[in-house]
């Protein structure tokens, strides 16, 4: 008795203490996604039961990306948690500038973390992030065009049917385009899919010497392929469409099918915000029959910069932010569709997650991503729609301009690939390759 | 008039604004011209060693130097004459006696006030957006196919938005010059029975040029340098990199320190060549 | 003023000049319509103009998310702090070259111009660097230096125009009845010179106001202006119109006010010696 009445008023001094210390705080950087955009909104929860503030900074994609890489490179120390992705992580853990995060909690379970991503954000075995949540791609597409167009959607659809499909869905008139695709430039929205598509078709970005390939056939397989398909059944100005654009357009009708972000399921299939949301049905990315389908695979991840002052507080977070309870948490308050897909196990092996439509095509998606292998023939990088080297962001966001520009009907496929041919070779030699 | 004495204190008041200056405008330039001859590259591990003149040339051999260049000088030029010519209609027609003159003189300056980010988002978005944007509904309101601005018009919609942002500003500085022209020279010209394509000519002009010149420089010196409204909207896409958006690429995206260091010099030299042409103009004109 | 005019031509003169106001104000009113809309009306087809249900729920979700006075109050005190230090920086040299000019002035005015056509993205990593040295990442104090020595040539030479235009004869009669220096300038010129100072105060604080390069990468928390605010807006999922529109009303709300009731001093001062 007397043992757990000291036991209490020890808890409780630790509780005042950790409230006598409400001074710490860590502050984040993150994406203006959805989930991260929701976490922001659970974190009075998490200064409850730690005593930590956590102060919030915002940005969109871009901006975020230039803000944090300049703050790393430069060891700013303005962040205390970064949130970043597959790219960044194993350039950034390689080069010592990232806390290695291990010893974490029992209860947090690292183990639990889907294999695929936690390979994809460790470098040399050391997790440097932990995934807040995790994607594939995958094809979404409208059930009632289907069934209106006489087809029917195989669980692992080819290109060829795919792009017949979408010429039956399409119908101008009604402003229905049989697909939706991403055009934007930048490597992270056009130059993502478009790079996850060649794998499909057998194409590389380097060959085992570091050499460019866009002069090789496969390259232009893919970009002919796709401007066909494009122009014969997308969208007027799919050379602008990214991620939001696409899911606009999906959300309101206007798209038969869309290939992108298997996260995109959850807001497709959300009544509030989609029209069509009763009628969307999934399957896996197509392929040409080469054994790699053109699915990639990403994750939004939260680090802790080498050199923090914060760096427990900050550990403390990620495994809120990043544990099963967080899960649950949005789970109780937004129903299960809603939760952080893609990154843990056990959510896929909840009964109650199973019942999610959306929830085991994700799986299977992001099971039969391999970064390691992401195409035909072997490749000397790791990534699927990236590949993991500091130069790759800045030569795949200029050569999806290239590519955007034969979208807008600017140039020709085989000016694009030799434009993008000539100014990879020239940043890699620039780079020392 | 100016004695010794007034000279020193005037040299003296005038000390904090250019010692100011000259460091703002040394130290950075200083250490981009040490970057410049650096192989610097942050994520591979920073400072690689010196390398000569190796980014300069690389820079200027890259094959996007030319049509950046190329790109600066289309809008620079574009969005100079749009704002030029249009300001002196709309200074001249806000000069006309009419009702509610405050008012209409508060909704033309109005875009000045718009940070360039917010206006290159409400432009991209709402106005432009080939399918849900303003300008799409206009034109399928007319029965035409909408026009997906920022892929196929790029250049246009860019010299479109940012002389939306400045045209305030050249109008405002053209109507109070054109305020301060003699009206009896000008109701002169018309009892003689000049044509009103002939009094602009041989007097509302010449009055300008002063005026003209100042929109000029001031303008130039800001769209040199305009990022906000590419980096929004076409991302640098569809011929729309500016030089100073090639240098943001290579510093930012292609993590090239070195490499942009050289381009900035560049930019520097080139802003230099555009500034002393100007000056050229404007200092004989400053004079007058 | 003798000029004449029919009511024909001044009713000829309002319809056209308001139309084209109109017109140009068009994109302004349209993002303040929007910010009143549900998603879903911002993007109805065709497009609603005053027949909606307004809402305010999009300012609502906004000030959820971020807030907004945080931000609001770092650009006040970014903005204005910068101005008012450019300003008491550029008065005795602007005074210095105008009265007291030599034969090097006009160069050095024009050097002071061709400082700012250095590409600030060029000096990003250098700035960063000496940010971080100097303990500044993140203070409103940093922030108020850059903005100062960007917009200081500007300052300096609308300061200059608006002395040049004050007569020289009003000082020498100043000076001929024992003034010195320093009553001089407190009393004979400062009266005169209002006017411009004001006009050079506004237009700083505009441009302070609307700086969207350094102000967002030089910031994260505790000096983060609106700029900033607005950046996390710009591409969120889904449908954003109406949001956007809210945080961009937002953004431009106070200055656009500000403007409104200092348009006479802003047309009045913003000459930059282009009259003569």
């Amino acid at each position: 008795m007397y043992l757990k009445n000291a036991l209490r008023a020890a808890t409780a001094l630790t509780f005042v203490a950790t409230a006598a210390a409400h001074a710490q705080s860590i502050t984040i950087a993150t994406v203006n996604n959805g989930d991260m955009i929701r976490m922001q909104g659970y974190t009075d929860k998490f200064t409850e039961a730690t005593g930590i503030d956590v102060e919030w900074v915002t940005l969109e994609e871009n901006v975020l990306r230039q803000r944090v890489t300049t703050d790393i490179t430069t060891k700013g120390g303005t962040f205390d948690i970064m949130t970043i992705g597959m790219y960044e992580t194993p350039i950034w853990g390689a080069n010592g500038w990232l806390v290695p995060l291990d010893g974490l909690s029992e209860e947090y379970d690292v183990g639990d973390i889907l294999p695929a991503m936690a390979g994809g954000l460790s470098h040399d075995g050391t997790l440097f992030a932990a995934p807040f949540y995790g994607e594939s791609s995958m094809i979404m597409y409208r059930t009632d065009l289907m069934e209106k167009a006489g087809m029917e959607m195989p669980e692992a659809p080819s290109w060829q049917f795919i792009k017949e499909a979408a010429a039956a869905m399409t119908d101008r008139d009604a402003d229905i385009n049989g697909i939706c695709l991403r055009g934007k430039a930048g490597w992270g929205e056009g130059g993502a899919f478009i790079t996850a598509m060649s794998n499909s078709f057998g194409a590389r970005w380097f060959d085992e010497e570091w050499k460019p390939q866009f002069d090789q056939p496969e390259w232009a397989d893919t970009l002919n392929f796709y401007v066909e398909m494009m122009t014969e059944s997308g969208p007027a100005g799919y050379a602008t469409n990214g991620f939001n654009e696409n899911l606009s357009l999906f959300q309101q009708g206007k798209c038969g099918m869309w290939i992108d972000a298997t996260v995109a399921a959850s807001f497709v299939t959300n009544p509030d915000d989609s029209t069509v949301a009763d009628h969307v049905g999934f399957a896996l990315a197509p392929d040409t029959g080469l054994g790699k389908r053109s699915n990639w695979l990403w994750a939004w991840a939260l680090a802790i910069p080498a050199g923090t002052q914060q760096e427990d507080a900050a550990k403390q977070f990620i495994e809120w932010a990043t544990s099963k309870d967080y899960i649950e948490l949005v789970a109780e308050s937004e129903g299960w569709a809603n939760v952080p897909p893609g990154a843990r196990t056990s959510l896929y092996e909840n009964p109650e997650y199973q019942k999610v439509p959306f929830a085991k095509m994700t799986l299977d998606s992001i099971l039969s991503a391999d970064p390691n292998n992401p195409t035909v023939k072997p490749v000397p990088y790791v990534g699927i729609q990236f590949a993991a080297i500091p130069e790759f962001a800045g030569i795949a966001t200029q050569v999806s301009q290239e590519f955007s520009a034969v979208y807008a009907g600017q140039q020709t496929v085989e000016e694009a690939l030799e434009k993008a041919q000539a100014l990879t070779a020239e940043e890699m030699e620039a780079a020392g390759y | 008039m100016a004695t010794q004495h007034s000279r020193s204190v005037a040299r003296l008041m005038m000390a904090p604004a250019v010692v100011l200056l000259l460091g703002w405008m040394l130290v950075p330039l200083t250490m981009t011209l040490y970057f410049s001859f650096k192989k610097y590259l942050p994520l591979r591990g920073g400072d690689l060693g010196w390398v000569g003149f190796d980014n300069y040339v690389r820079f200027v051999s890259s094959s996007s130097f030319w049509p950046a260049v190329q790109a600066t000088l289309m809008i620079v030029g574009g969005v100079l004459v749009i704002t030029v010519v249009l300001g002196i209609l709309l200074a001249m027609l806000l000069d006309q006696p009419m009702w509610g003159q405050g008012v209409v003189r508060i909704l033309v300056i109005a875009p000045f006030f718009v940070m360039p980010t917010v206006s290159a988002l409400v432009w991209k978005n709402m106005f432009m957006d080939p399918v849900n944007g303003l300008l799409a509904h206009l034109w399928r309101f007319f029965g035409a196919e909408p026009i997906s601005w920022l892929s196929e018009a790029s250049m246009t919609s860019i010299i479109m938005i940012v002389s939306w942002q400045w045209l305030p500003f050249a109008t405002l500085i053209l109507l109070t010059a054109i305020q301060s022209l003699d009206s009896e020279q000008l109701e002169a010209a018309e009892m003689d029975g000049a044509p009103v394509l002939k009094r602009f000519y041989h007097i509302v002009l010449p009055h300008l040029s002063r005026a003209i010149t100042i929109v000029i420089l001031i303008q130039t010196i800001f769209l040199l340098s305009i990022f906000a409204e590419i980096f929004v909207t076409t991302g640098g896409a569809f011929g729309t990199r500016t030089l100073t958006y090639l240098i943001f690429q290579r510093v930012l995206e292609s993590q090239n320190v070195g490499l942009g260091s050289a381009g900035g010099v560049y930019a520097i030299i080139l802003a230099n060549i555009v500034a002393i042409f100007l000056m050229r103009i404007v200092g004989k004109n400053l004079d007058a | 003023m003798a000029r004449t005019v029919t009511t024909r031509r001044k009713s000829l003169n309002t319809v056209l000049a308001w139309a084209v106001g109109l017109l140009i104000f068009f994109p302004i009113l349209w993002t303040i319509l929007t910010s009143f809309k549900t998603e879903a009306q911002a993007i109805a087809s065709p497009p609603l103009f005053l027949n909606f249900n307004w809402t305010l729920e999009n300012y609502a979700i906004v000030q959820e998310r971020s807030d907004y006075m945080r931000f609001l109050w770092n650009s006040v005190i970014i903005a204005g702090g910068s101005t008012i230090l450019g300003v008491i920086i550029a008065v005795p040299a602007a005074w210095a070259m105008a009265f007291v000019p030599s034969k090097r002035t006009k160069d050095i005015l024009l050097w002071m111009l061709s400082t700012k056509m250095l590409p600030a993205v060029g000096v990003l990593y250098p700035i960063y660097l000496l940010f971080i040295r100097l303990g500044l990442l993140d203070t409103r104090g940093g922030l108020v230096v850059v903005l100062m020595l960007i917009n200081l040539p500007i300052i300096v030479w609308m300061l200059y125009t608006y002395f040049r235009e004050i007569p020289g004869e009003i000082l020498e009669a100043a000076r001929m009845d024992g003034a010195t220096l320093k009553e001089e300038i407190l009393y004979v010129l400062t009266p005169m010179a209002i006017p411009g100072i004001a006009s050079t105060v506004l237009l700083n604080f505009i441009l302070a106001w609307n700086e969207a390069f350094w102000t967002l990468n030089l910031t994260a928390v505790d000096a983060a202006p609106l700029t900033a605010f607005i950046a996390s807006y710009s591409s969120p999922e889904g449908l954003f119109f109406a949001k956007l529109s809210a945080a961009s009303t937002m953004a431009i709300a106070p200055i656009l006010i500000l403007g409104w009731f200092s348009q006479k001093q802003l047309v009045r001062g913003l000459t930059f010696g282009a009259v003569k």
